[in-house]
C-alpha cells in the first residue's frame, strides 16, 4: 500500500515535471531554441491564478481560463519581442537571453506578489477520496486528469487541425513551410502561446501541492532533465520522462538517505545520458538546414 | 510581358558577394531557364526572388509590385512557388498533408479538386498519398515538392534543379511535367538546372551565369548551337580560375 500511495504522488508530481517538459520541447522543436525561463513561466502562471482567483475573487471557471489566455498573450509577446530580434544570433545567445526572461520574470513576481508562500483557493483542494487504504488527495487526481486533458488535446491538434500539422511543418522544415506560404514566425509566436499557456497549467495544476512563491520556477531544471530523459523533441517523451523522474524522486526520498530525492532527476539524467544518450523517444528526426 | 523582372541585384553571403549584378526577367507563359556551373550562384538568385535573402542592392518585380526583402511566405501569397533545390518535403507528414500543406495559404474550396489534378501530373503519389514522405524514393519526393508548389496555385514557379541525382527516364519524366505545366497552366516558370541539355530543350528563353554574374542570354534555340554553350557542358567541368579566366577572354559571351 505505501508503495502505492508512492507511485500516485510519484506520477502527479511527474506530470507536473511533463508539462513543463513539453513547453520545452514545443520550442525546441519548433525554433531549436532552448527556453530556460519555461519554469519561471509555471511561476507566473500561478501567481496570476492567485490573482484572479484570490485577489479578485473571480469564478474558478473563469480564472483558469483567464489564466491560460494572459499566459499565453505573454508567450507570444515574450517571443515577439525578445526572440524574434534574435534571428540569426548564435544560439548561445538566445538561451542566455533566456535565462536572463527567469531573472527578470522572478524579481518581477516577488516585486508585485511578495516573496512569502501563498496558497491558491481553488474548490477541490483538501478533499480525498479513499480507495481502501488508498489515499488520493483530490489535487493529485485533478493533476493527473488533468494533464491528460491536456496531452489530448495537444495530440487532436497537432494530429488534426490545419494550423496543429502547419506547425509540425514548420518544425519539420522550416524554409520549405516558408515557400508554402505557412506565415513561420506567427507560428512560432504561437508555438510560444501553447507553450506559456500549458506552463500556466501546470502552475495551477502544481499551486495546491506546492505553495506558491517566486522561486517555484526552480523546479524547470528538473523538468529539463525529464525533456532530455525522454529524448529532447519527443512529446510523449517529454510526459514520459517526467514520470520517472517524479516516481523515482518520491521512492528515493524514501528507501534512501536524505537528500537523494532532490538529486535524483539528474542522477536518472546522468544514466541516461551514459546508457541511451539520445532519449527513451529518440526521434529520427534530421533537420533540414 | 515581363512577369517577373530583376534589375541589378547583389545578394551577399555576410562579406561574400554571391550575386554580382544580375538583371534577367521571364515572360508571361514562358519558360526561362538560368544555366551556370556548381556555385555559379543559381540557388542564391531564386532565393532572393522568393525572399529567403535580401538583396543588398537592386530591384525585383513582379507583376508591377517591388518584391526585393519581401519574406518568402509574402511572396508565396502572391503567386510565386518556389521548388528549392533537394527535395525539401515536410518528411514525416504523409504526401496527402504535403499537399494540403502546400495548400495553406488558399482560402477557397477547390483544394480536393487541385489535389486530384496533382495525382494526375503524378499518379505515382496517388498511390503513395498516406505514406510519411520520409520513405519515398528520391525522384518521388521531388515529385511531391512539385506537387506541393502546384497546390499553391501559383501564377510563377521557381524550380531549382529538379533534375539533380534522378535517372535519365526520372529526368524526362520531370522535364515532361514541366513543359504540361508550362502548357496547360499557361505557367510562367523559371528553371534552374546543371543539365543543360534538359533545360534547353523544354526552354523558351535562357541565362548563364558564372560567378555571380550573367555571362550570356539568348533563346534556347541560339543558345542550343552556340559552340560555347556545347563545349562548357560537354566536358568543361574544371572550375579553377584558369578556366574562368579563359571564357572570361571569349567574344561570345558579352
Ligand atoms: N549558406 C552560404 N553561406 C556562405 N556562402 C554560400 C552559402 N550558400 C552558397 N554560398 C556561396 O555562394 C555562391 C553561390 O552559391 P549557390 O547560389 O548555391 O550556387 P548554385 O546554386 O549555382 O550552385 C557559392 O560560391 C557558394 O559557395
Ligand atoms: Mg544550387
Amino acid at each position: 500500500m505505501e508503495v502505492l500511495q508512492l507511485l500516485v504522488s510519484g506520477i502527479s508530481q511527474g506530470c507536473v515535471y511533463g508539462l513543463i517538459a513539453l513547453g520545452f520541447v514545443l520550442i525546441y522543436k519548433a525554433t531549436e531554441m532552448v527556453n530556460f525561463a519555461q519554469g519561471d513561466l509555471m511561476m507566473l502562471g500561478a501567481f496570476f491564478a492567485y490573482t484572479y482567483l484570490n485577489l479578485m475573487e473571480l469564478h474558478f471557471l473563469v480564472a483558469l481560463p483567464l489564466t491560460i489566455f494572459t499566459m499565453a498573450i505573454l508567450g507570444a509577446f515574450t517571443e515577439r519581442v525578445m526572440i524574434r530580434p534574435m534571428i540569426g544570433e548564435p544560439h548561445f545567445s538566445v538561451l542566455m537571453l533566456t535565462i536572463g526572461l527567469g531573472f527578470i520574470l522572478r524579481a518581477a513576481a516577488g516585486a508585485i506578489w511578495g516573496n512569502e508562500p501563498r496558497s491558491l483557493d481553488l474548490p477541490y483542494a483538501g478533499g480525498v477520496i479513499d480507495l481502501g487504504g488508498l489515499i488520493i488527495g483530490y489535487e493529485n487526481l485533478v493533476i493527473v486528469i488533468g494533464t491528460a486533458m491536456l496531452c489530448t488535446l495537444l495530440f487532436l491538434f497537432f494530429r488534426f487541425t490545419r494550423l496543429g500539422i502547419a506547425m509540425q511543418a514548420a518544425s519539420q522544415n522550416q524554409l520549405a513551410a516558408f515557400y508554402v506560404g505557412i506565415p513561420v514566425k506567427r507560428i512560432y509566436s504561437l508555438v510560444w502561446a501553447i507553450s506559456a499557456g500549458i506552463s500556466a497549467v501546470a502552475g495551477i495544476l502544481v499551486a495546491p501541492v506546492s505553495l506558491i512563491d517566486p522561486l517555484i520556477g526552480f523546479i524547470g531544471i528538473k523538468a529539463f532533465a525529464a525533456a532530455i530523459v525522454g529524448g529532447f523533441g519527443s512529446l510523449p517523451g517529454a510526459i514520459v520522462g517526467g514520470l520517472i523522474i517524479g516516481i523515482v524522486e518520491q521512492f528515493a526520498g524514501l528507501y534512501l538517505p536524505t537528500g537523494f530525492s532532490d538529486v535524483s532527476a539528474y542522477v536518472i539524467l546522468l544514466v541516461m545520458l551514459l546508457i541511451r544518450p539520445e532519449g527513451i523517444f529518440a526521434t529520427m528526426q534530421q533537420k533540414k538546414v | 510581358m515581363a512577369v517577373l523582372e530583376l534589375t541589378n541585384i547583389e545578394t551577399y553571403y555576410g562579406p561574400v558577394m554571391a550575386i554580382r549584378g544580375v538583371s534577367l526577367e521571364a515572360k508571361e507563359g514562358e519558360i526561362s531557364v538560368l544555366l551556370g556551373a556548381n556555385g555559379a550562384g543559381k540557388t542564391t538568385v531564386l532565393k532572393t526572388i522568393s525572399g529567403a535573402m535580401e538583396p543588398q542592392k537592386g530591384k525585383i518585380t513582379f507583376r508591377d509590385q517591388e518584391i526585393q526583402g519581401v519574406d518568402p511566405d509574402q511572396t508565396a501569397r502572391m503567386g510565386i512557388a518556389h521548388v528549392p533545390e533537394g527535395r525539401e518535403v515536410f518528411p514525416f507528414l504523409t504526401v496527402e498533408e504535403n499537399l494540403q500543406m502546400g495548400a495553406f495559404s488558399r482560402g477557397d474550396s477547390e483544394v480536393q479538386q487541385d489535389m486530384e489534378m496533382v495525382y494526375d501530373y503524378f499518379p505515382v503519389l496517388a498511390e503513395k498519398a498516406k505514406q510519411q514522405s520520409a520513405y519515398l524514393s528520391g525522384g518521388q519526393q521531388q515529385m511531391l515538392a512539385i506537387g506541393r508548389a502546384l497546390m499553391l496555385r501559383p501564377s510563377m514557379m521557381l524550380l531549382d534543379e529538379p533534375s539533380l541525382g534522378l535517372s535519365p527516364r526520372l529526368v524526362s519524366e520531370i522535364a515532361e511535367i514541366i513543359e504540361r505545366v508550362n502548357r496547360e497552366q499557361n505557367m510562367t516558370i523559371l528553371l534552374v538546372e546543371q543539365n543543360a541539355k534538359m533545360a534547353l530543350d523544354i526552354g523558351h528563353y535562357g541565362y548563364v551565369m558564372e560567378v555571380g554574374r550573367i555571362v550570356m542570354e539568348d533563346t534556347c534555340e541560339r543558345l542550343k548551337s552556340s559552340q560555347d554553350i556545347q563545349e562548357f557542358y560537354l566536358g568543361v567541368k574544371d572550375e579553377g580560375v584558369r578556366g574562368r579566366r579563359r571564357w572570361k577572354q571569349r567574344k561570345t559571351w558579352r
